[in-house]
């Protein structure tokens, strides 16, 4: 059986390119005297149209208990569980057995964003934040070490919706 | 050199230069209401950062070109590569010195510089860098020259898609050159001269070409829309298809001497229009401007001259931000089955017009020919855009008659 194309019959009675040309122009002239929509960002940041999600997975925050340190017990499930091996964490331990980390450090170039060291923490002490500024003048400076995980101050994501739990 | 001679050349001098520069300027303003109009148009800003508003994105544009790397592929002719986008600009520059943009000045003068001597200048100026008895026909010839430069910048690039602009740039251009030329022909009718400055003094005395012509302003229009190469006519550059068509592969200056080319070609066939039907620098309704002589006069038609092809510039964007790109065969069916065709039978339509009315009734006022002709023109537009424009102007993708194994349905 010989192969066929199906072919619409053109409606060639009834379009008109004349008028379909002047009516594009009428709608792109209205468009013209529209207000714009653009938001201007970096002067401009509106809160209220245009919001990230709370889910939003961005650079790490560490979270400190009252007297300022950091809440981490360096049991090491975060170093074990990243994905892209971005976490380095030397354990320490005080006079009183209490574990802290030494050394806290995650390369943010690594990371993949992936969430996994927030939700494995015991302690809730890493999360990732709902922030998306994260411009540098150096590589280096891409490095973030306890102290200046400590020191962000943005929303930590909720790494799920709360109305939605189990993400159905 | 007589004192005269020497008054006549220093004053086409200054025209040259000023004409020069305005379309230069007029350039770079050009490219930057062409990005806030289509930034209007799709509801965005566009440019703002450099400058007021953005007005000095055309001078970092320029800057940026000016100083950024030019490649020059391997495999490319060099001298040829170098060459076209001086054959693309130079004859787009051109056409703006056989333009008329105001009234004639009345301008005298009478001094003598060391070494250089006397100049003398008496009477009327007129504001037009060559005042050229053959008018259009030279603006036909020199933009048809511009198509070299754009052939030449595609074949030289040694790229397929370069060479696939060239060659579309070459047959389009080509084809509504005739188009283009034809529509003209009424226009010689009616004024009886091509010299740019009859016309305007045959449309001072009656209507404005654009309605005992309506017609003829259409084709030329359409055409000059392909002739400039802008969408929907933009097949030689297509970037879609393309990548940039014939200057896929320029950069920096080059590739800007091009962008100039297809903005003063735009600004030649916009002045064009303006002058073969709307009046050129004439000021509707009133004759205290016709002859020219004061600055008052001359600054007052400068400015209705330069309005009037504002309007047509943005026109052109404002078309081209609206309609899609032609398909390459639509652009070839649509010049050559119906725009030439167009232009012919209204030559003929026209110069039957113009004997009945002239010869046979013998009508002498110049508004009852125009109204008459007027009359004419609603029939036929009518007949073009309302009878003719049924799907039968443009064939659509499917073949009229289908090919073996293909079953229509409908």
């Amino acid at each position: 059986m010989a192969i066929t194309v199906k072919v619409m019959k053109r409606p060639t009675n009834e379009i008109s390119y004349v008028r379909a040309a002047l009516k594009g122009m009428r709608l792109t002239f209205k468009h013209m005297l529209q207000p714009s929509v653009t938001m201007q960002y970096p002067e401009e940041k509106s809160q209220d149209d245009w919001t990230i999600s709370q889910r939003w997975r961005g650079t790490h925050r560490m979270l400190t208990d009252e007297e300022g340190r950091s809440k981490c017990v360096a049991c090491g499930l975060c170093p074990q569980i990243c994905p892209a091996n971005c976490i380095k964490l030397v354990p320490g331990e005080d006079e009183n057995g209490n574990r802290y980390p030494l050394i806290y450090e995650i390369d943010e170039f690594r990371c993949v964003f992936c969430g996994y060291c927030q939700e494995v923490c015991p302690e809730e002490a890493i999360h990732v934040g709902v922030h998306y500024e994260n411009a540098e003048y150096e590589r280096a400076r891409f490095v973030y070490d306890l102290e200046r995980l400590q020191a962000q101050t943005h929303p930590v994501s909720t790494l799920w919706d709360p109305s939605d739990p189990r993400g159905e | 050199m007589t004192p005269e001679f020497k008054g006549f050349l220093l004053l086409s001098v200054v025209k040259m230069l000023v004409v020069f520069g305005v379309v230069l300027v007029s350039v770079a303003l050009l490219t930057l209401l062409e990005r806030k109009l289509s930034a209007w148009i799709q509801n965005r800003i566009g440019p703002n950062r450099a400058g007021p508003g953005g007005l000095l994105q055309p001078a970092a544009d320029g800057l940026k070109n000016m100083l950024k790397e030019e490649v020059m592929p391997a495999k490319a002719n060099p001298v040829l590569f170098t060459m076209a986008p001086a054959m693309a600009f130079i004859p787009a520059m051109l056409l703006s010195g056989v333009i008329p943009f105001a009234a004639p000045w009345a301008i005298n003068f009478d001094f003598t510089v060391p070494l250089l001597g006397r100049f003398v200048h008496q009477g009327l100026m007129p504001m037009i860098v060559a005042d050229l008895p053959v008018g259009f026909l030279f603006v036909l010839a020199i933009s048809s020259v511009g198509v070299y430069g754009i052939v030449i910048a595609g074949w030289s690039s040694n790229n397929k898609y370069s060479m696939l602009g060239g060659l579309r740039a070459s047959a389009q251009m080509v084809s509504y050159e005739l188009a283009m030329g034809l529509s003209l022909i009424p226009v010689l009718l009616l004024s009886g001269n091509v010299s740019f400055t009859t016309i305007i003094a045959e449309q001072q005395t009656g209507m404005w070409y654009v309605l005992p012509l309506f017609l003829s302003f259409f084709v030329f229009l359409v055409s000059g829309f392909a002739e400039t190469n802008r969408l929907p006519f933009d097949m030689p550059e297509a970037e879609s298809e393309l990548v940039a068509g014939y200057h896929a592969e320029y950069s920096a200056m080059k590739f800007s001497m091009f962008f100039i080319a297809e903005y003063a070609g735009m600004i030649t066939i916009a002045a064009m229009t303006v002058t073969l039907f709307f009046g050129g620098w004439d000021i509707p309704f009133t004759a205290w401007d016709n002859t020219g002589g004061s600055f008052v006069i001359v600054a007052a038609t400068g400015l209705a001259f330069v309005s009037k092809t504002f309007f047509f510039l943005v026109l052109f964007m404002w078309v081209r931000w609206t309609l899609p790109r032609f398909r390459y065969d639509q652009v070839m069916a649509l010049g050559w089955k119906f725009m030439i065709e167009l232009a012919t039978v209204y030559i003929v339509v026209m110069a039957l017009a113009i004997h009945v009315v002239e010869r046979v009734l013998g009508l002498t006022n110049p508004w009852m020919i125009g109204a008459s002709y007027t009359a004419l023109n609603v029939v036929l537009a009518y007949l073009v855009f309302v009878v003719l424009d049924r799907g039968l102007i443009i064939s659509g993708s499917v073949p009229r008659r289908p090919a073996a194994g293909v079953v229509e349905e409908g």
